[in-house]
């Protein structure tokens, strides 16, 4: 029973947990790198390379929200697109009824999709893990019914939206747009660092693994879900915010659109849902992929490919590439 | 748009019409989820795919609706088959997350749903046959024949998935698979092969319920999503494990959106199902007949 | 007159139709050793699942520590200390065997302090030996291991009251042995035991009073002895 501590290597513990507030700190630094970078680089960039870095910054924060329910709590939100499409159509009401500033509008989107995840989750969360599911994916689908018979934000037609003027520091529209999509993917990737590593995370983890032995631990399961549903949706809605200004012209084709559906997923998974970097991972492979495919083959071919990376890694390499990597570093020691 | 008795009417039985296809829809997730405990969120793309193959099969070879079924549904069976045992061996096998289950029926809808967009395009196909062309006509109700065919069907299907659950050796396995498994593998018998026989029922119906589709209406990519409503709506509402628990919330479903359409308009016929299923998932999980 | 600390009063539990628990009383006084036996699927596990929260009861009351806690959600009865163990043990698989008892000394105690909460975390696993595979996932250890994880989690949070839920079976004699001797130590610390189990040897050992329940009812109740020789406990056991 006792005797030897040396045991096989896949029964060591799962995963090293070294340098606290360091990785915090050294996420927070890279960020502000990039941000310099981007300043700097200014005019020397092509608004192509802009706009696709924007795309990649976005699903790395539609990622990142997903992964803090999904990947550190078991509970798999289908309806990423729903969240998404809350904050397009936030912008786009707020400025038809009361402008104000971008940065203003994100927050008000924050705040909508935050209580529309907070409701959805109260009323669903105390179900089995797949009625939540299913529910997230109703709830984007009536979402959308509803748009699209709304005149008001253009129904099925869409609405124009015109970009304002930027301030004279950014040499483009599109710069500002990355600018701010980064500073927003630092702050996912920050909250989910801090998340996983707290009390909630721990929390999260035994839900996970086994809710009502996490129950009968004191984990108080529908609070810690409720509270990781509600940053989730919140950290979405904040995503889509921006989009409209992107494209400038929105329709709930587009807004609640399968890119969203599929890729908040697939990134997640193909990069490794047990940690913060395993979505920042799979939305860079795969962001980066679909960018440069898309200029070789149709959008159609291009999700179809992210479609079967995702089946094949949630068969094969379900821990994803956090799994490859850790995998590769415990075969070394 | 006024209100009269003959429009309520005329939903009701559309309603009640199409009730009996959407049962034809819904018996595979019956089976698969509520039986087997299977999340088989795909369910919808493997019917696509088979109102697809109904269309090839028309094009190319100018099967009759029918012969495709025929031709179809045991392919559709040994695929299910198939299909669960990799399903088994890969998932079920290490128990661990539903996470990863649930992503990759998704990942599986994906690719059947853009798969058809690759192939056939976004344009919405159909297969006309000339005895489907007239209607019925009762009074000031009148069906016809393209909406009628796909009921009858339909109730056959059900009612003869509900006879070879209650009196075959092989289907009542399966539903004592799907009540205690421990069991069953203390009397001796096989679970893994009576969930891969009800799979592979479950898929052939599927292909059935895509023939039975592309018969009443022209079909595209995208209707997929609508009917993953439509199907756990029903699932659930019917009480998860129960045929005529399906029956009857298939007919629910049927004329709730019959009525929505007549005095709302189609575009939000979508909205009914997943609705309804919100509604049930709140305030009585367990169904109408469920446990 | 020593105090209760667990009372259960006209527990019912129906599904659809069945009824697994009908109207069941039950005490547990403070610092007792409590035998629950009865046939596979007689209730056992359904009155258990009451108790802890994991069900809600259709009639009847609960109550833990003077305080009624009938409609109290589980974690909170964790929280108050009432732990259990899994008939079949249940592991956080993603997380190291130390990680999983750390989770009720965190959520179920409340320590903040990730020292604290290690140091803690040692101790219990040292009480309950499994000190050596603190690092280890809960993948690789054995299956007196794995009971001995589920004690080991319940311990941590610092429980008034025990349910061991056959925690022994399909053990072998000295495993049995092994773990008989860890609730005695833990009752001798204090902590009242309800223990069901289907190892008659062990219950004998171990109860100072066993409980029977046969098809959803309590038909027995009393000194060990006086319980095994009557009619019905018989009758239940042995058949007709």
């Amino acid at each position: 029973m006792s005797g030897q501590a040396l045991s096989a290597p896949e029964l060591r513990k799962p995963a090293p947990v070294s340098g606290r507030s360091r990785t915090g700190l050294a996420i927070v630094l890279i960020g502000v790198v990039l941000l310099a970078a981007t300043m700097v680089l200014g005019s020397h960039i092509g608004e192509y390379y802009y706009l696709a870095t924007y795309t990649i910054l976005q699903f790395i924060v539609l990622g990142t929200a997903w992964n803090i329910l999904g990947g550190y709590g078991g509970y798999v939100n289908f309806g990423t697109a729903g969240f998404f499409a809350i904050g397009c159509y936030t912008t786009i009401i707020l400025n038809k009824i009361f402008p104000m500033p971008l940065l203003f509008e994100m927050l008000v989107a924050a705040a909508t999709a935050g209580v529309v995840g907070l409701g959805t989750g109260y009323l669903t969360l105390r179900l089995r893990g797949v009625f939540f599911s299913i529910a997230t994916l109703a709830l984007a689908i009536v979402l959308q019914t509803l748009i699209v018979n709304w005149s008001f934000v253009g129904g099925a037609r869409g609405v124009y939206v015109i970009r304002p003027a930027v301030s004279g520091i950014f040499v483009s529209y599109a710069q500002f747009l990355v600018v701010l999509m980064l500073g927003l993917a630092i702050f996912a990737v920050v909250v989910a660092w801090a998340v996983e590593k707290s009390w909630i995370g721990i929390g999260l983890a035994a839900i996970r693994d086994d809710e009502a032995a996490a129950e009968t631990s004191g984990v108080p399961s529908l609070r810690l879900k409720l509270i990781a549903t509600t940053m989730s949706g919140a950290l979405m809605g904040m995503a889509g915010a921006p989009f409209p200004y992107y494209v400038t012209y929105v329709d709930p084709a587009t807004a609640f659109g399968l890119a969203i559906a599929v890729n908040s997923i697939a990134m997640p998974l193909v990069g490794g849902t047990a940690t913060w970097w395993g979505p920042v991972v799979g939305a860079i492979l795969l962001g980066s992929a679909q960018q440069i495919l898309t200029v070789t083959i149709s959008s159609a071919a291009n999700l179809f490919i992210v479609g079967v990376l995702l089946v094949v890694f949630v068969t094969v390499a379900p821990r994803g590439v956090v799994g490859i990597v850790r995998g590769w570093k415990r075969g070394r020691k | 748009m006024e209100f009269s008795w003959d429009l309520v009417i005329n939903a009701i039985v559309t309603g009640v019409v199409l009730g009996g296809f959407y049962a034809s829809v819904a018996i595979g997730v019956t089976i698969a989820f509520g039986m087997l405990d299977i999340v088989n969120i795909a369910h919808p793309a493997f019917m696509i795919a088979g109102a697809y193959l109904a269309f090839w099969g028309s094009e190319k070879f100018g099967f009759d609706p029918f012969v495709s079924i025929a031709v179809f549904a045991p392919s559709g069976y040994l695929f299910g088959r198939a299909f669960y045992r990799a399903y088994h061996f890969f998932f079920e096998r290490r128990g661990d997350e539903s996470l990863q289950g649930l992503a990759f029926f998704f990942g599986i809808l994906f690719i059947v749903e853009i798969g058809i967009v690759l192939i056939f395009g976004v344009d919405y196909r159909s297969i006309t046959q000339p005895y489907l062309e007239s209607t019925i006509g009762v009074g000031f109700v009148s069906v016809p024949w393209r909406m009628l065919v796909p009921f009858l069907v339909g109730l056959g299907m059900l009612g003869s998935v509900y006879l070879y659950l209650s009196r075959t050796f092989t289907g009542r396995t399966i539903l004592a698979v799907s009540q205690d498994v421990e069991a069953l593998r203390l009397i001796g018998a096989n679970p893994i092969r009576a969930k891969e026989i009800a799979f592979g029922i479950a898929v052939a119906t599927a292909i059935v319920a895509g023939v039975l589709l592309i018969i009443i209406q022209p079909v595209e990519p995208s209707i997929t999503r609508e009917y993953i409503g439509r199907a756990f709506a029903i699932c659930v509402l019917g009480g998860i494990a129960s045929i005529p628990g399906t029956l009857v919330a298939s007919l629910i479903l049927g004329v709730a959106e019959a009525l929505t359409t007549t005095f709302y308009g189609p575009s939000w016929s979508p909205a009914v199902s997943f609705g309804l299923l919100l509604l049930t998932l709140i305030f009585r999980p367990a169904g109408i007949f469920g446990r | 007159m020593i105090a209760k600390i667990l009372e259960a009063t006209g527990v019912t539990k129906r599904f659809d139709g069945f009824a697994a628990l009908t109207s069941v009383d039950f005490t547990l006084l403070k610092g007792e050793r409590v035998g629950l036996i009865g046939p596979n699927g007689s209730g056992k596990s359904t009155f258990v699942n009451c108790l802890t929260g994991i069900l809600a009861p259709d009639d009847g009351s609960i109550i833990f520590d003077g305080n009624d806690i009938t409609k109290t959600p589980a974690w909170l009865r964790a929280r108050r200390g009432l732990a259990r163990t899994y008939q079949i043990p249940r592991p956080f698989r993603g997380m190291t065997v130390q990680e999983n008892i750390e989770v009720p000394l965190r959520f179920a105690v409340g320590h903040t302090s990730a020292g604290t909460i290690s140091e803690a975390a040692q101790v219990i696993l040292d009480q309950v030996g499994l000190g050596e595979k603190a690092d280890l996932s809960p993948k690789g250890l054995t299956q007196v291991e794995l009971r001995k994880l589920e004690l080991g989690r319940a311990l941590a949070a610092q429980p008034k009251v025990l349910i061991a839920d056959e925690v022994m079976a399909g053990l072998s004699e000295s495993e049995v042995d092994e773990i008989l001797a860890l609730l005695n130590r833990l009752n001798a610390e204090g902590i009242s035991i309800l223990l069901i189990e289907h190892i008659m040897r062990a219950v004998m050992l171990f109860a100072q009073r066993i409980v029977v329940i046969v098809a959803g009812s309590k038909i027995a109740d009393g000194l060990p002895d006086e319980v095994m020789q009557q009619e019905d406990v018989e009758r239940a056991y042995l058949g007709e």
